[in-house]
């Protein structure tokens, strides 16, 4: 039940990109075709839920006993780049085919500000599902970046879907582009807000 | 005869300086013109003073490794010169974070996540890559200034906007009777409607011109 809260928290109530403005660059860049949108989902679930997994555990076993936690987000920034290395690596030689679908959006990933966001955030703040305020425990940390990167991907791909329909209106000069986007964006976010208050 | 060309040479130099500087600040504003460091922007433009604030660390940052990855740009590998500027820039943004833990707390407090963000800011890694690993110092603290101040202005303007229309004040003088509040623009949709409005505008300004 608890982790169901999570769950549904993260992906609508508190959705990364529309309440908690992370990860704004590649929502903007990555948006203009459903199927680029439909990648970098797939890359961010998949990265987000490792880096967090791996900085939660070297700060609750390093950082924490030594402490040193000013270091927070010098070693958090490091570990992300390298992991995401790592992964690229790694995916290269066992699966090409996931490394061609992936490959191009895995180096954007390290600068994508909600993967070190969601790290910072689940090892500093305290939440209160399940009624207690307390700081989160491996699993529950887990499922908590796991759902914020499929929010991520939900509203990725919603926007480019509307995104690929207002390439076929006619926009004032003005408004092309960047603009109209973030208006549209900023209309998804409304919606969204809707959901407040379900859990 | 060669006393002229000197003087022309540094009136030269002088004029580039000043390029340097003044181009963050309109031309190649960050948030404006090239869209960079869009999540602090949207998120920290609550109020004229936040955006202001979240400006200055962002500035504060940005010239210190400007500085920094200039005087070090010789002893830096090219291949792993990624990774360093982010040490850099890092430690510095780590020192921020300490100072204004330390000294200025309720806006710490209210700017939270984004200010460890500032790591992953595009703009200071941009400035870091695209001009302090190939100039020299003076130049770098420019452009670092430039840009700094630059992101700060646009930040300030979209804080005003967005206080002025949400909550009827502009650094927290009230103009507007209470009645005349439009919470929507406080609350995240504004910042998507009011960034998206003001950079049609600028748009339009830059095709009239």
């Amino acid at each position: 039940m608890k982790y169901l809260i999570i769950i549904l928290s993260t992906i609508l109530v508190n959705n990364v990109i529309f309440s908690q403005f992370l990860g704004i660059c590649p929502f903007l860049g990555t948006s203009k075709k459903t199927s680029t949108a439909l990648g970098m989902g797939a890359a961010v679930i998949f990265v987000l839920t490792l880096s967090t997994l791996v900085t939660w555990l070297v700060n609750q076993y390093i950082l924490l006993p030594l402490g040193l936690e000013f270091l927070q987000t010098i070693a958090f920034i490091l570990i992300i780049a390298a992991l995401v290395q790592m992964v690229e690596i790694i995916l290269k030689k066992i699966s090409p085919s996931l490394y061609t679908a992936l490959g191009v959006f895995l180096p954007l990933i390290t600068t994508n500000c909600a993967v070190l966001g969601v790290s910072l955030t689940v090892v500093t703040k305290e939440f209160n599902y399940g009624g207690v305020a307390h700081m989160l425990s491996l699993g529950e940390s887990v499922v908590y970046a796991a759902g914020i990167a499929c929010g991520f991907a939900l509203a990725l791909i919603i926007f480019a879907g509307v995104r690929e329909h207002i390439e076929l209106m006619e926009v004032p000069e003005g408004m092309k582009g960047t603009p109209i986007a973030l208006i549209t964006a900023g209309i998804l976010a409304l919606a969204f807000m809707g959901f407040t208050g379900i859990v | 005869m060669k006393k002229q060309q000197k003087s022309r040479k540094e009136e030269l130099k002088m004029s580039n300086n000043l390029q340097t500087f003044t181009k963050g600040l309109l031309k190649e504003n960050p948030t404006l013109v090239l869209l960079l460091g869009c999540c602090p922007t949207l998120a920290t433009t609550t109020s004229a003073i936040n955006g202001m604030s979240m400006g200055l660390a962002t500035t504060f940052v940005l010239v210190l490794s400007n500085i920094f990855i200039s005087l070090l740009k010789n002893f830096i590998p090219d291949k792993v010169r990624i990774p360093c500027f982010i040490v850099v820039i890092a430690s510095f943004v780590t020192v921020v974070q300490l100072v204004m833990q330390a000294y200025v707390p309720s806006i710490y407090e209210t700017l939270g996540l984004f200010i460890p963000l500032i790591v992953v800011n595009c703009i200071v890694l941009g400035r870091a890559e695209a001009f302090a690993s190939k100039n020299p110092v003076w130049p770098s603290l420019l452009d670092g200034l430039g840009m700094g101040l630059g992101f700060t202005c646009s930040l300030t303007v979209l804080g005003c906007i967005r206080e002025f229309l949400g909550n009827g004040s502009i650094f927290n003088l009230a103009i507007m009777p209470e009645t005349a509040k439009i919470l929507v623009f406080i609350l995240p949709p504004g910042a998507f409607i009011v960034l998206g409005f003001v950079i049609a505008i600028v748009n339009n300004l830059k095709k009239s011109k």
